[in-house]
């Protein structure tokens, strides 16, 4: 059996930062601390949670926009995150990204042209200069952006267009893995509807694999095939769609389901409010990290990590209570 | 009376390929402590309208025409130095994208510190003890740290939350709010979308929300803009709109929108599409400007543009079918 196409293992990132008086005392921001999953081939896997809980830096070292504190991510077998130059070079090209804001990501001096023709001459993909037009053409087909534009600079475009250019970019490499970072979250619901429907299919045509980071769980539970939840650096629950949207587990990511507002004015929602801070990635909660905001918290939080455990086939929840312990004191 | 009155704002910007005429003729108003939502195709003109109410379009290329009275003052009539007053204090805007209006050179306490020190004219202790106060507000973790930080050291949604904090540091009377939570989960959007309503509770504050969650439009606004190829194409109170939308463009939009828990009542794979293109506003168009997308398009439409017309109360909508309830969805 092949390897699945991505495999991530107890990815940590720690980023350094100063603090104290006069900046004195260096720390570390736990922005990732000990993450596995796996993306197979044509598969969507969606990574949601709070802001600045580390969904963005586990997207940027898969994309090896800096080297990792610890773990291993493997590319079809082949390990990526201490390879060399020249073998990065090809898996740079098998993983592509497109970030939410497109604007600060495409040159603003170059035109849509040359935005797209970057990543083929780059990658050596076309065969003459009438293939190169061919592909940037049929491009701005498949992202549906009239050809005209094509000698149009960014700053020409309303954001939607823009995140169009930026997902053409990716396409423009060939990619087997796009890392899509709040890629459709800017854009409007018909452009989302467009845009989501042009990765569906991409994936069924060229088993493009997804790795979907997304605060808007209504367009992930409708494209997605798996889900990870995370909470401050660790996944607390990756589970297949179905079980993380009709039967979710762990406490948060209940909560976060229950917060979604519904396009329907008045209606009636019970969301869990989660009662204080979101704690710091410098000095993490003992314990089960989110013990500090459970609303369903028991002593034996505050001082033992739950781990990641099988609850189903397919469904993994790290929390207390999944392990037959007893809640007795809140 | 309307704290914002903004009659037929057109914002045109000369390109090489002509003009684009990416406003044109919009009217609408905002009453004191009013949540009035903008929704709309990407394009369709929601940003530059948002910058032309704090005149931050770019002139040339742009240029703007008609009248945008805020208190009573018309603002496209004020000095540059005026205007510099009213931004930041009295109207201020959370930009579409964080990372190019924050300064990637000065950390983010600075940023706002300075908005105090111009606009309230506190000295540079206070001013350091409100921003700090201000990130805890939006929900940054550990104030103190944050406010040395630079934008680069934060993550996206903390990014935003520091454009809102400066936003709403000096309790503007008209808050323009352009997508201010689309890099947020849930959780901290159902805080900020807090924060912006204690603003309009405490100040009486206005508030312009630009944005395409239309679950966020249905829980806070009041009354729903909706814009099409730089035109207000529909408008209405949000339970009107949503319950019986008029414009086959706005049912559209509706009907694009996946609900949570598709997965379980087997929801089509696919989401709707509003087929086919924006037209291009650099061309002259005559007829209705949906007309090129819209299944109902007659010749009619596609020879005289539809005027706004009542269709309901307080519903306006611009299309020549939608009285005659042929397009009820
Ligand atoms: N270059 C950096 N230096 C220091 N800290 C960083 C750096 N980049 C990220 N961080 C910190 O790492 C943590 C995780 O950030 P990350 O951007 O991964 O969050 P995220 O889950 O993508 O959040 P969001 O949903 O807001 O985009 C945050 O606390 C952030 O401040
Ligand atoms: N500086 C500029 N020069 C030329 N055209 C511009 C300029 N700024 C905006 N436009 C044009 O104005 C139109 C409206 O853009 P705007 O940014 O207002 O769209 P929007 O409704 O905010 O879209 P989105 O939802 O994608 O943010 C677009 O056609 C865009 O190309
Ligand atoms: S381990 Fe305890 S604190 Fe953590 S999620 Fe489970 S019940 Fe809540
Ligand atoms: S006027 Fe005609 S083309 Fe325009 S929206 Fe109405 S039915 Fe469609
Ligand atoms: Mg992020
Ligand atoms: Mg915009």
């Amino acid at each position: 059996m092949s390897p699945p196409l991505l495999q991530v293992n107890d990815l940590k990132k720690h980023f350094p930062v100063k603090s104290g008086l006069f900046g004195r005392k260096s720390e570390f921001v736990y922005a990732v601390d000990g993450v596995s999953f796996e993306i197979a081939r044509g598969e969507t896997l969606s990574l949601v949670g709070e802001s600045g809980c580390g969904k963005s830096t586990v997207g940027r070292a898969i994309l090896r926009l800096f080297d990792i504190t610890a773990g291993q991510v493997i590319l079809d077998g082949q390990r990526i995150d201490d390879a060399h130059p020249g073998t990065m070079r090809q898996m740079r090209r098998r993983v592509q990204v497109v970030f939410q804001d497109p604007f600060s990501s495409l040159n603003p001096r170059m035109r849509v042209r040359d935005i797209l023709a970057e990543p083929i001459r780059n990658f050596g993909l076309a065969k003459s200069a009438e293939d190169l037009e061919v592909r940037v053409t049929s491009l701005m087909d498949t992202v549906r952006l009239p050809r005209e534009a094509l000698n149009r600079r960014p700053h020409e475009f309303s954001g939607g267009q823009r995140q169009r250019i930026g997902i053409a970019r990716a396409l423009a490499a060939e990619p087997e893995l796009i890392v899509c970072d709040e890629a459709v979250s800017a854009l409007d619901v018909s452009v989302k509807a467009q845009i989501v429907n042009l990765l569906q299919d991409l994936q069924s045509e060229f088993g493009l694999a997804l790795l979907f980071i997304s605060h808007d769980l209504a367009i992930v539970e409708h494209m997605t095939h798996r889900v990870a939840v995370m909470y401050l650096g660790k996944i607390v629950e990756i589970a297949p769609r179905r079980e993380i949207f009709a039967a979710p587990r762990h406490p948060y990511t209940r909560a976060l389901l229950s917060a979604v507002p519904l396009p329907e004015p008045g209606a009636q929602r019970n969301p869990i409010i989660l009662k204080g801070d979101v704690p710091s990635p410098i000095n993490p909660p003992k314990g089960c990290r989110f013990h500090t905001r459970c609303p369903l918290v028991f002593d034996r939080c505050r001082v033992e990590e739950p781990v990641l455990r099988a609850t189903g086939t397919e469904q993994w929840v790290a929390c207390h209570l999944e392990d037959g312990a007893v809640a007795t004191s809140g | 009376m309307a704290l914002l009155e903004v009659d037929n704002l057109q914002t045109h910007f000369r390109t090489p390929g002509g003009i684009n005429r990416a406003v044109d003729g919009v009217s609408f108003h905002v009453n004191e402590g009013e949540t009035l939502a903008i929704v709309g195709e990407s394009g369709c003109g929601k940003s530059v309208t948002s910058m032309s109410l704090m005149r931050l379009i770019p002139e040339p290329p742009g240029r703007i025409a008609g009248a945008i009275r805020f208190a009573g003052r018309d603002l496209l009539q004020l000095s540059d130095r005026e205007m510099r007053a009213i931004r930041g204090n009295d109207i201020s805007m959370i930009f579409q994208e964080p990372m190019t209006s924050l300064n990637p050179v000065l950390t983010v306490g600075r940023q706002i510190r300075e908005t105090l020190m111009i606009h309230q004219g506190l000295d540079k202790q206070a001013a350091e003890a409100h921003a700090v106060e201000m990130l805890t507000l939006v929900g940054i973790p550990e104030p103190k740290r944050r406010v040395r930080e630079y934008p680069h050291q934060l993550s996206g949604g903390m990014r935003q939350r520091v454009m809102i904090a400066i936003a709403l540091a000096c309790n503007p009377k008209l808050l323009i709010a352009d997508e201010p939570t689309t890099a947020l989960d849930v959780t901290i959007q159902a805080q900020i979308l807090k924060l912006m309503l204690d603003l309009k509770r405490r100040v009486g504050a206005a508030i312009i929300l630009i944005t395409h969650d239309l679950g966020v439009v249905a829980e806070i606004a009041e009354r729903v803009m909706v814009m099409y190829a730089g035109r207000k194409v529909e408008e209405a109170p949000v339970a009107e709109l949503f319950r019986s939308p008029r414009h086959p463009y706005t049912q559209g939009l509706l009907g694009a929108v996946p609900r949570l828990g598709s997965s379980l009542t087997g929801t089509a794979r696919r989401l709707a599409e509003i087929p086919g293109q924006v037209p291009d506003l650099r061309k002259p168009i005559t007829g209705c400007v949906f007309a090129g997308r819209c299944a109902l398009a007659t010749d009619l439409c596609r020879q005289y543009a539809p005027g706004l017309e009542e269709k309901g109360p307080r519903h306006v909508a611009a299309c020549h079918y939608a009285a005659k309830g042929a397009v009820a969805a």
